[in-house]
């Protein structure tokens, strides 16, 4: 028998987080949860997986491929499981002004990983602006910011994430 | 017409100051007392207030805001919304940022005051997916306004009943567009839509609907406590009260600063006030005025007042208020690719011209800086913007939506402005700006 989604205490929060969720819209209209659901679920599991799709999808009455649709346009959903942290580097036009291009080599280096890539313990992206400009460069670790980074202190946040 | 009025902050007034985003400290400040002003006015009376205060967006259309209110129907059977566009994610802009996380209330009074005077009794306040910390505080400041009664049943006592929901994206700039933000408001993908119908007739849940950025709404409050004269007194004839723009890029002092409409380019640059000049042995190049998507300016333009109408005539914009500034090291054709870069990866993919076009672009660019370019590459990639949206004018563009125009005309004016740091890497055969064809740039250490 396939191993059940959630902990009992996980399946707590998703019942009481989808009733939340769904009571902010018109009656008629509970697919418009789709977004804030999707992101119970990862919050609860780490990632999407499909399982978990199909069920948001079967709550808000919509088929399954319409989540899977909404999940795969967005870049903050993780389709595969990813590492323990996941670290989104901003290297645009601010940011790669003041060294963010060099700070993600150091990164790749020091990882051992190539943007894009993942390892148990790490996910490396190269992101879009993270609206950090007059603190870059920028960083965040899972969705926590970080800024006006050095490689001092990008190697003591990195020594903190054991 | 230069303002006669001494020039104060008001939106950046409370920040730095100690618990500046709770509802008490907003209470202190007066915090709400527009709301009750507003209360007791007739709704088309608010309206009619806030076109006299000559407010207009700030999230970088800058269409004036009361005549925006003005559109939605009165006498629609449809329920109305009101959708805070919070989806900050023009590179170098991040001002919506700071009001969320340091005074959110101001936003929250101005979205009461719009609700009312819209009739609208549900608001969702649509905040980018990677602001985390804005989303906690500004839902902290909404539980705040439930439990103090200016939220739910009644609003500070009145028979008029408003809800008020975060909803945070999950990583699509093209989310920010107001249609596509109402696409994904409904749980789908960003998609934006055909305009007309406009929002404000057929909008969140084919409903009417208003579309505010944050900064927007937090200026609607000055308008009723201190008048509607007053604020467009701080403006221009055109374009009321104050702005935030946010300098970033390789100037002494990066930030946000609020600034009146008159400060010139230059200033925000070079003033002790604000960005403090340029880094020890290092002259201006180059200037964006308004996000990334903005038109660049020259070293010899920056005497311009960073209004709307000044900067039209420019034939750039104030867009979302993002001045980017680089230095004489920076190498053009690689900023144009990183900006280049950032539409191709956030292209819906809905037009063909933008799907196609956006990484078309950011290959040419990068061919150019690897040194491997021709000089008929320029021709392409020149004709390959103006596929996507010709220039001038700004806002006539081949796709349903202005992240085309967005994508092409950083392309048209670096190529017009800088030609011949393009051609340069052209005929050198590598980027005159450093030693390897592709190495990274900027300081870090």
């Amino acid at each position: 028998m396939a191993e059940p989604l959630f902990t009992p205490e996980e399946q707590k929060k998703f019942d009481a987080g989808i009733a939340e969720i769904i009571s902010h819209y018109p009656s008629d209209r509970k697919s418009a949860g789709m977004l804030p659901a999707l992101r119970l679920l990862q919050d609860l599991k780490g990632w999407l997986p499909p399982d978990g799709m199909r069920l948001v999808a079967k709550h808000l009455e919509v088929t399954p491929e319409r989540a899977y649709e909404v999940a795969s346009f967005y870049v903050m959903y993780h389709l595969k499981k990813p590492g323990k942290y996941t670290i989104d580097v901003c290297t645009n036009l601010s940011c790669a002004l003041w060294g963010a291009e060099k700070m993600l080599a150091y990164l790749e280096e020091k990882l051992g990983l190539t943007a894009g890539e993942a390892n148990e313990k790490f996910t490396l992206r190269e992101t879009e602006c993270l609206a950090s400009c007059g603190t870059a460069p920028c960083l965040q670790v899972n969705e926590e910011h970080h800024e006006n980074l050095t490689k001092a202190k990008l190697d003591a946040l990195l020594a903190k994430l054991t | 017409m230069a303002s006669t009025t001494a020039f104060e902050p008001i939106i950046s007034g409370a920040w730095g100051k100690p618990q500046s985003w709770t509802l008490d400290s907003y209470r202190k400040r007066g915090g709400y007392e527009a709301l009750k002003k507003a209360l007791e006015m007739a709704p088309a009376a608010i309206i009619d207030e806030v076109k006299k205060s000559n407010l207009r967006g700030r999230g970088g259309a800058g269409f004036p805001t009361g005549l925006k209110w003005s559109f939605v129907p009165k006498d629609s059977p449809k329920p109305k919304y009101l959708a805070v566009n919070a989806d900050e994610s023009e590179p170098g802009t991040f001002k919506d940022r700071y009001i969320l996380e340091l005074d959110p209330h101001m936003m929250l009074e101005g979205i009461a005051i719009a609700a009312y005077a819209l009739g609208v009794h549900t608001c969702y306040v649509y905040i980018r997916g990677e602001f985390k910390f804005p989303a906690e505080r500004c839902q902290a400041a909404i539980d705040e306004a439930y439990k103090a009664g200016i939220f739910g049943k009644t609003v500070l006592g009145k028979d008029f009943q408003l809800d008020c929901y975060v909803v945070r994206g999950a990583g699509a700039y093209i989310c920010g567009e107001e249609t596509a933000l109402l696409e994904s408001l409904e749980g789908k993908k960003g998609w934006p839509r055909l305009k007309p119908p406009f929002p404000a007739v057929v909008g969140l849940f084919g409903c009417p609907t208003v579309v505010n950025n944050v900064e927007t709404l937090a200026s609607v409050p000055h308008v009723f406590s201190r008048g509607s004269d007053w604020y467009a007194k701080l403006g221009t004839d055109k374009s009321g009260g104050t702005r935030l723009v946010c300098l970033s890029g390789t100037v002494k002092r990066p930030g946000v600063y609020e600034v009146d409409m008159f400060t010139t380019l230059s200033d925000l640059i070079f003033n002790p006030k604000y960005g403090q000049g340029m880094p020890e042995g290092r002259k201006v190049k180059a200037v964006i005025p308004g996000g990334s998507s903005a038109p660049v300016l020259g070293a010899d333009e920056l005497d311009v007042a960073m209004e709307f109408e000044a900067l039209k005539v420019k034939q750039t914009m104030a867009g979302s208020g993002g001045v980017i500034v680089m230095d004489d090291s920076s190498c053009m054709v690689r900023c144009l690719w990183r900006v280049a870069r950032f539409y191709a990866e956030e292209s819906c993919g809905q037009c063909t011209p933008c799907r196609e076009g956006t990484p078309w672009q950011t290959r040419l660019l990068r061919k150019i800086e690897e040194g491997r370019g021709e000089m008929s590459d320029l021709e392409m990639l020149s004709h390959v913007a103006a596929s996507i949206a010709p220039y001038p004018p700004i806002g006539l563009g081949n796709t349903i939506c202005a992240l085309g125009d967005a994508a092409a005309l950083p392309t048209h004016s670096f190529l017009m402005r800088f030609r011949a740091e393009f051609e340069a890497h052209i005929h050198e055969k590598r980027c005159p700006f450093g030693d390897k064809p592709w190495g990274a740039f900027g300081d870090w250490s």
